[in-house]
């Protein structure tokens, strides 16, 4: 089955973002494919690489950073949302692309399954 | 990157599909953004010829609240913008019966036509849906 998962919430704060990771990740070790992860909301944090946790604490935006590059997930971040936040190219994560809303609904129409992580 | 279709340069791929979506909305207008960002990208899926529909639930009925005045908390009143969805061929607005009930709300107290439905038909109706986007 190919995958569309959408997250709404932001890292740390929220559990939304690691729930998406764990099933993203167990649906690819089932042989699934995840085509697209769209941030919405506060889940545009998800994307900064200036997000620095303790080091015995897991590495939420390096995680999807590196599902991206093994598995060729594509993470895109929107552009309206992002900028209301603060996060821009500047200090956006290798691995994520800023793009606009019509990238979630192309992954609703082109997805088997839509799944939404939020509150 | 085109405005109207979010970033997306329509192709064969994207406009032969027409999939039933359905954006659930629970949550008050104003307190978080949650409504707003919603809106946002319920007038982006109206360039895609989806089959769009809107479910208000919980408190997700007061976005659909007349009369809101939103000055004193330097917010902006987005509301008029649901009546303008009609303008964009999204026309099916589904509110909850139950859940208009426990806020004391009624059918004219909406600043728009809506369809009031039980929630079993609101379950039956999402039961439906291609895709389910809940805010």
């Amino acid at each position: 089955m190919n995958f569309g998962i959408m997250i709404n919430e932001g890292p740390y704060n929220h559990q939304a973002s690691d729930t998406a990771y764990l099933f993203a990740k167990a649906a690819i070790e089932k042989g699934h494919k995840v085509d697209r992860v769209f941030f919405y909301h506060d889940g545009v944090y998800n994307a900064t690489k200036l997000t620095q946790p303790p080091q015995d604490d897991r590495h939420i935006v390096n995680r999807w950073k590196n599902l991206a590059t093994e598995h060729g997930v594509d993470l895109v971040v929107c552009v309206a949302a992002a900028m209301r936040r603060g996060i821009v190219d500047d200090n956006l994560s290798p691995g994520f692309r800023i793009s606009g809303l019509g990238q979630l609904v192309e992954s609703g129409i082109q997805s088997d399954r839509l799944v939404v992580f939020g509150d | 990157m085109t405005e109207a279709t979010g970033g997306i340069e329509m192709d064969e791929d994207s406009s032969g599909t027409i999939k039933k979506f359905m954006f659930v909305n629970r949550k008050a207008p104003y307190g978080t953004i949650y409504a707003l960002e919603s809106l946002e990208v319920v007038l982006i899926s109206a360039a895609f010829d989806q089959d769009v529909s809107l479910a208000f639930i919980d408190d997700g009925v007061y976005q659909l609240k007349k009369g809101q005045a939103t000055k004193a908390i330097d917010m902006k009143n987005f509301s008029p913008t649901y009546r303008a969805l009609e303008g964009y061929d999204i026309e099916k607005l589904y509110v909850e019966k139950e859940s208009m009930d426990e806020r004391g709300l009624s059918e004219e107290d909406l600043i728009v036509d809506v369809q009031v439905m039980s929630r079993a038909e609101m379950a039956d109706m999402m039961d439906e849906q291609d895709v389910v986007l809940s805010f």
